[in-house]
């Protein structure tokens, strides 16, 4: 079918959602889920699954979510890290599903840190 | 497909997809599905990322991780340590020098690049229309059609400085007015995609990896001279980017971006796809049209030139596809920022095939005016195993060489012209010291000896003339005269040939006489081919001095031709000798010596 001006550009944006991990602008979020042993054995997976979830329902394109080894404390896991350019990082510690999605409507939409989950409340 | 938190990008190009590419892929799949991962991560095959030397290539992204060689064994490692933990495999990054590069962009390769006729390759999906519209695909059209009349399409390629990418330069914009002022009500809009050059494979990585960039650029064009059908004219030689092409197209006709009424505009354009059978000549523009038509492929007197009276005798415009691929990123850009690029009338950037004695073979795009040795040196990486940079080539068998002495050139239309050789469509073939220069003439002339359609005698029988007497020469049967009769036919039959095959054909000997005429007086005055690789001009001899009598030349010598005992120095009778260097790798002391 023919498309219209109107439709082309509906398809850019909707394809840049998903696009734009390619781009190497450095002014996106990165949202890092510690996934080593003792991350995956606390349950990180579904975690990352949660967080991949909801970012693409919201289509939030400048999201990019990525996996690191262990960071350390192995206790706190399953352990996300946020950083925001600009921003000093926010480490979110026994994370769950539930809480990483809340942790992306809060933090990732609103930019507002969900402090209750942070390795400060949990210490 | 839902949101995917990365992307392996897979080179599907014709280099990566020969060392098994398409395995790569089927790998990552079933590994993906295997560990629960299918869902999150998307495996997209691309088109080619331009280091060819080091594929199959598979990029990682967000991180950008670039792997190099990767073979379908380590995809299982890739998938579990990589995709799984995120550890990057370290054994597989591009090693640079001593320094290991993570990222695609932190190499010297990409890092001292301009990706504009290349922006796409090795980025998106080329089998997938919405992945071009994401980089801003078919906005150009959409402008074109709803904001601008034809003159001002005209007028805005004019302005970038965009000049003809298959060789001879010629300024787009000035050729696409030439056929709007010509009346219709028929006129066609052509694309050259049957590069023939040997060593030139930018066409058909641009075709690979970004398909709708250059149907976008024909029905800019179309618009621009009030032409309602194009054709690209493909060799066969080129499956993937044939089969790409013909995908591409159906998928635009699908999204109404090619047929009736585009954009509601009222404008109609559809594009075809044409094989050529593998002629070198239809990649000259009057040859490729008769082709088009049905018939032979032979070439015809210009003028009347295709804007007056072209493909079915009506007008006509024919752009190569790197001048295509140039067109979208202009005016979603501006011609400004493409005019900004380059230097005197040479604007925007050119996309070169480095090949032959180069470290980091595969495709470049650089700003026109960029020096050679920037070129060769610090993309490409100089010559491998140390050895010294004696010329390059460019512009294939119609193009000249270019001496080390010359290596500060900048690669623009005026400078190469200067020095006797050209841009031509940007095949770039380097030789060492190794290479006997005589003998490289001898090989680009063989190809227009055998490619001449036949149609004029300059060119069918001046072309083997002159090949007889560079035969003559690498014998050692030529004479001083010799040289002097080569110079006067090359002159000829550049200055009578009928077409481009002809007229160009004679450059590769002529720069080569102009440079390197100390070589050619070598071969015939001392009977020496001072490179070592005209084979009659060698003899192979043994260093008594240095041999130990280890015999082991003489067993590995295939006709016998060495004789001597053990512990006492052999030698080699030389009316046996094949001079096939057999003993050459053998000798563990380096006593035997060409000369």
């Amino acid at each position: 079918m023919a498309k219209s001006i109107a439709e082309l550009k509906a398809i850019r944006d909707r394809m840049q959602a998903q696009m734009n991990l390619r781009k190497d602008d450095g002014d996106s979020i990165r949202v890092v889920v510690g996934m080593a042993t003792c991350g995956i054995a606390a349950g990180a997976r579904p975690v990352l699954a949660a967080i991949v979830d909801e970012v693409g329902k919201r289509e939030l394109a400048d999201v990019k979510i990525s996996q690191t080894g262990c960071i350390g404390v192995c206790r706190l896991e399953p352990i996300v890290e946020v950083f925001e350019p600009g921003k000093e990082k926010v480490t979110y510690v026994n994370m769950t599903e539930d809480k990483a999605r809340r942790m992306v409507s809060e933090h990732l939409v609103n930019h507002r840190v969900v402090s209750e989950y942070t390795i400060g409340a949990a210490e | 497909m839902n949101f995917a938190r990365a992307h392996i990008l897979v080179c599907g190009g014709t280099g990566c997809t020969s060392s098994k590419s398409p395995e790569i892929i089927a790998e990552f799949e079933s590994r993906l599905k295997e560990n629960g991962l299918a869902d999150e991560i998307k495996v997209v095959q691309t088109g080619c990322f331009g280091l060819c030397a080091l594929g199959p290539i598979v990029v990682v992204y967000p991180e950008g991780i670039y792997y190099c060689q990767v073979k379908v064994e380590d995809v299982e490692e890739i998938v579990r340590e990589h995709m799984l933990k995120g550890r990057v495999v370290e054994r597989l990054l591009y090693k640079e020098s001593e320094e290991v590069s993570e990222s695609l962009n932190d190499t010297d390769f990409y890092k001292k690049q301009t990706r504009i006729a290349l922006r796409n390759c090795g980025v998106i999906d080329p089998e997938n229309i919405d992945e071009y519209i994401a980089y801003d695909g078919y906005q150009a059209l959409a402008k074109c059609l709803t904001e601008y009349t034809p003159q001002q399409v005209i007028d805005l390629v004019s302005a970038s400085g965009l000049r003809g990418r298959g060789g001879a330069g010629f300024p787009t914009g000035r050729k696409w007015q030439f056929a709007a002022v010509e009346k219709g009500p028929v006129k066609y809009v052509c694309c050259n995609a049957d590069e023939g050059d040997p060593g030139a494979f930018m066409d058909r990585s641009v075709l690979e990896g970004d398909p709708h960039s250059v149907l976008e650029a024909m029905t800019i064009a179309g618009y621009a001279i009030g032409s309602s059908q194009g054709y690209i004219y493909v060799r066969a030689e080129y499956p993937i980017a044939v089969q790409r092409l013909k995908k591409a197209v159906e998928q635009s006709r699908e999204y109404g971006f090619l047929g009736k009424n585009i954009f509601d505009s009222g404008f109609d354009f559809d594009i075809d796809v044409r094989l050529g059978a593998g002629a070198f000549v239809c990649g000259e523009e009057t040859a490729l049209m008769t082709s088009i038509e049905g018939h032979r492929g032979e070439p015809r007197p210009r003028p009347p030139f295709p804007a007056v009276k072209g493909l079915f005798g009506v007008p006509t415009i024919l752009n190569n596809v790197e001048t295509y691929a140039n067109i979208p990123w202009i005016l979603v850009h501006g011609p400004e920022k493409f005019a900004e690029m380059g230097s005197g009338a040479s604007k925007g950037t050119k996309v070169f095939a480095l090949g032959g004695k180069i470290k980091n073979t595969g495709l470049v795009e650089i700003p026109m005016g960029t020096p050679l040795r920037q070129v060769i040196e610090d993309i490409g990486g100089g010559c491998p195993n140390g050895k010294k940079f004696k010329a390059a080539q460019t512009g294939g068998p119609s193009g000249g060489c270019i001496p080390a002495s010359l290596i500060d050139t900048p690669l623009d239309y005026e400078s190469m012209a200067a020095i006797g050789s050209i841009i031509g469509s940007g095949g770039l073939i380097v030789m060492d010291e190794d290479n006997c220069m005589v003998d490289i003439a001898k090989f680009f002339l063989e190809f227009p000896v055998d490619e001449s359609c036949g149609k004029c005698s300059p060119c069918r029988i001046g072309t083997r003339r002159m090949l007889e007497i560079l035969n003559k020469i690498t014998s050692g049967q030529g004479t001083l005269e010799d040289i002097d009769t080569l110079e006067e036919l090359c002159n000829h039959v550049k200055n009578n040939s009928l077409c481009g095959l002809g007229q160009t054909a004679p450059n590769p000997v002529l720069s080569t006489l102009r440079y390197f005429r100390d070589e050619y007086i070598a071969h015939v005055v001392d009977k020496k081919c001072p490179a070592g690789v005209c084979k009659a001009l060698l003899n192979y001899s043994i260093d008594p001095e240095k041999c130990k009598g280890c015999t082991l030349c003489a067993r590995n010598c295939p006709v016998g031709a060495i004789t001597g005992s053990v512990r006492q120095p052999h030698e080699i009778d030389k009316s046996k000798c094949i001079k096939c260097g057999a003993c050459i790798e053998k000798c563990k002391f380096d006593a035997i010596y060409k000369a």
